[in-house]
């Protein structure tokens, strides 16, 4: 069958937990096996509490739970606080959760790059030409400097902004974001001082008899969405970057038929490339180890952002997003699932239990009761990285072979569309003026606009469901697609992100410019119609862009004719990416109702008045179709603003 | 008929009954929507609490109602078919005798906006195919929707578990 049609498969199986053929394949063996998974569980929980499904429930202090009744009294909390402040309390509560995990993350990052730099860590810096532009950007002198002298300037250039005790914004944020949006944030009060500090603040603020305004609780929220921005995703990537090489083009694939049914299968998962890299370098050096233990081979693969990572940069397939995790345990195949930090959900041992599969934790704050800890320090990363590799050959042996079934579906996938590779592949159509080619065309009608389609899984909605129609529509009106996260994988998995994708979903426009991009660029066919450009924190690659190209027409980043969509969003740290996303001008679809529509006050800030602000806001659309039209509106409306 | 049982010990005090509710009886049918209409609907149930305990209360639906004696305009009447009382409201002149005449206390004022001399009571969401809303909503269990028979036999099994169990224990 065509990769390309494995969507309608998915629709035509009727399922309304997946739109993924494969997934629905396995979510049929779980049920003959007797084992429980996500949907399941979720099933389980309905129907959920309407109270916390409209963010009234207050448990800050034990007072409560205090609950604010919409149909009518109680109209106020024990200490006072009505739905609005409730709503603003809660929600600040959520983007701290976001930013936090972001930051700290990116933190982790740092700290391996200041070892490696001092050569106390078993990484080897290969990101030289990042090295140069980061340093650059933040004004650090590289004349005369070895790299891994300047890399450690960078890394303590990042420590500062963490441990730093002044009130000016951090250096990070205002090396790296346009000039005048750190003028509009600037003029609203809601520059982060120290990512750190502003957490700590926000948590204090949020807290029982601190700040009774839910206007300026919005406002906190506005700045920790770009301490995420910046203390995460910008310094994850731009350290990640410098660790391990920035992304080129390369070709992959996806979806749970990338496992082998003969071969040892490592799947790493999680969000750190620190772990997912080590593994990766040794299981690629064990092979033979595997060999011999009567496998034919070692077969990589990744789950949620580490696969991400490792696709970007090494080309290792992505067995699955979010809701796919459970299932690539189930397929009976998996010797060994690496986990790291984030998105893993602590079923999988249970899961794990029920097949030889072994799932190893690497990190201090990520530990699972019934997994294997093997600690991932920078300093012993290759001692850990061997023994947790061996680990799988080691569990091949006992590989029920009677329980293994692998979903013959895959589908080819490119990734590894950094802003380095985008411009490149545009220097090669001009290399005087590399953005010219894609602004011309912009500015023509033939690329309508652009959209970043980012985020998660979600089982309030079927998988990958509401994305793929979104996108679908989109890039019939050619509108051109970049993607991150489980959404990525989400796309990658129906043929969204390899050539013959663009001929069969871009509108015509579109499909003669990535042709032409992509023939130029030596790809030998047209770039896939949606650019895989990473993981989650690798949503600071869509801002690059998008300043990139806000400053060669010299204007906003909100008067571009661009939008962002989280179309099955479930972590926290959607929620504090798309408040950076709105801080930064745009439009931000959200397809899974937040939990803020206790409060009317909150749903028209969100939805409205911010805008008024920073020229972005959020808008909430449960229907794909009509989600594309708001976008496609919003963008017809920036065009004509623009005069193009 | 079925009627609405509630195991006392399994309520929570959550009032998710009482949103579930105020939803069914809503334009909209919709929790997001229903919050911002024009005239939010008041639950038909009650969670009340008193120390030692809680109880969602909503109308028993009598089979001898006196409500149904007391109404002047007949707007209370039972339901031949379902023998829920029920209440039309285009007959109530707003007397509230049946308010006063209610043992359970759970026929109360409308919310403004609909024919305001109107009371509003449990209809056991006759308009609902699923039967009351409150019992699909209730997360722990603890209310029932079912015949007195059903619900009878159901306590006496439970009875003879725990004094089967506790025989043993003694012997």
């Amino acid at each position: 069958m065509s990769e390309n049609l494995y969507f309608e498969k998915g629709l035509a199986m009727g399922d309304a937990r997946s739109a993924d053929p494969a997934a629905i394949e396995v979510l049929k063996k779980a049920k003959a096996e007797g084992v429980e998974t996500a949907h399941e569980r979720y099933a389980a929980q309905l129907p959920q509490c309407g109270f916390g499904e409209l963010g009234v429930c207050c448990r800050q202090c034990l007072q409560g739970p205090c609950r604010i009744n919409p149909f009518g009294e109680p109209k106020l909390g024990v200490c006072g606080a009505d739905a609005d402040l409730i709503v603003a309390r809660n929600l600040l509560r959520t983007i701290v959760g976001g930013a936090a995990s972001h930051e700290d993350h990116a933190y982790s990052a740092i700290r391996c790059l200041y070892e490696a730099a001092q050569g106390k860590a078993d990484y080897e810096i290969k990101g030289f030409d990042k090295i140069q532009s980061v340093a650059a950007k933040l004004g650090i002198e590289t004349e005369g400097k070895e790299p891994k002298e300047v890399a450690e300037a960078i890394a303590l250039a990042a420590f500062h902004d963490f441990g730093k005790f002044d009130d000016e914004p951090m250096h990070w944020l205002t090396a790296t974001a346009p000039a005048e949006r750190v003028e509009v944030w600037q003029s609203l009060g809601v520059i982060p001082r120290n990512p750190d500090r502003e957490i700590r603040t926000a948590m204090h603020e949020s807290a029982m008899g601190v700040d009774g305004d839910p206007v300026n609780l919005l406002l906190a929220c506005l700045k920790l969405g770009l301490v995420d921005g910046y203390g995460g995703l910008q310094m994850g990537t731009d350290i990640q970057d410098i660790l391990f090489g920035t992304p080129s083009p390369v070709k992959s694939a996806a979806n749970l038929g990338v496992l082998s049914k003969d071969n040892v299968n490592i799947i790493v998962h999680g969000h750190m490339p620190e772990v997912s890299e080590k593994v990766v370098e040794w299981a690629r050096k064990l092979e033979e180890e595997a060999v011999k233990a009567g496998a034919k081979g070692i077969t990589l693969a990744g789950v949620c952002c580490s696969g991400n990572e490792v696709l970007m940069r090494q080309g290792v397939p992505s067995a699955g997003n979010f809701l796919s995790q459970e299932l690539a345990i189930i397929t009976g195949a998996v010797e060994v699932m690496v986990v790291d930090v984030q998105c893993f959900m602590p079923s999988l041992p249970k899961i794990a239990a029920c097949y030889h599969t072994k799932v190893v934790t690497t990190t201090p704050i990520g530990k699972l009761p019934g997994a294997e800890h093997v600690e991932l320090v920078p300093g012993d990363a290759d001692a850990k990285a061997q023994s947790i590799v061996r680990l799988a050959i080691d569990n091949f042996k006992n590989r029920n072979a009677a329980k293994v079934e692998i979903p013959d579906i895959c589908s080819e996938a490119w990734g590894g569309f950094s802003v380095e590779a985008i411009v490149g592949a545009l220097a090669t159509v001009d290399p005087e003026n590399p953005l010219k080619p894609l602004v011309d065309n912009i500015v023509a009608g033939n690329v309508y606009g652009a959209v970043g389609v980012v985020g998660c899984n979600n089982t309030k909605v079927r998988q990958d469901h509401q994305t793929v129609e979104l996108i679908k529509k989109l890039l019939q009106n050619n509108v051109l697609v970049v993607a991150t996260g489980c959404t990525a994988q989400a796309l990658a998995k129906y043929g969204f992100m390899t050539p013959d994708g663009a001929k069969q979903y871009a509108g015509e426009k579109l499909l003669a410019v990535l042709t032409a991009v992509g023939e130029a660029a030596g790809l030998g066919g047209p770039l896939p119609p949606v650019l895989h450009m990473g993981s989650c924190v690798d949503n600071s690659r869509i801002g690059d862009l998008l300043g990139a190209l806000a400053g060669y027409l010299n204007v906003s980043i909100k008067d571009l004719p661009v939008a962002a969509s989280a179309p099955e969003l479930q972590h926290e740290k959607a929620v504090s990416i798309g408040t950076w996303a709105v801080a930064l001008g745009v439009l931000t679809h959200v397809g899974v109702v937040p939990p803020v529509l206790g409060s009317p006050l909150v749903t028209k800030v969100l939805t409205e008045d911010v805008e008024g602000l920073v020229g972005g806001k959020f808008f909430v659309e449960l229907d794909p179709g009509k989600a594309a039209d708001t976008i496609l509106a919003h963008i017809a409306a920036k065009r004509k603003a623009l005069g193009i | 008929m079925k009627a609405i049982f509630v195991d006392a010990k399994k309520c929570l005090s959550c009032h998710s009954c009482e949103l579930a509710c105020s939803v069914a009886h809503s334009e909209s049918k919709n929790l997001y929507a229903a919050i911002s209409e024009a005239f939010p609907k008041r639950p038909r149930v009650h969670v009340e609490a008193v120390p030692g305990g809680a109880f969602p209360i909503q109308c028993r639906h009598c089979e001898d109602p006196v409500c149904v004696k007391t109404c002047v305009s007949n707007a209370l009447f039972v339901d031949e078919d379902s023998g829920a009382v029920l209440h039309d409201e285009g007959r109530c002149i707003g007397c509230r005798m049946c308010i006063l005449a209610c043992p359970f206390g759970v026929i109360e004022e409308q919310e403004a906006g609909g024919n305001s001399c109107a009371v509003s009571k449990c209809d056991l969401c006759a308009a609902e195919p699923g039967g009351p809303a409150c019992i699909a909503a209730c997360p722990t269990g603890a209310l029932s929707f079912e015949s007195a028979e059903a619900y009878s036999k159901d306590k006496r099994r439970k009875y003879l578990i725990q004094f089967i169990e506790e025989e043993v224990q003694h012997v």
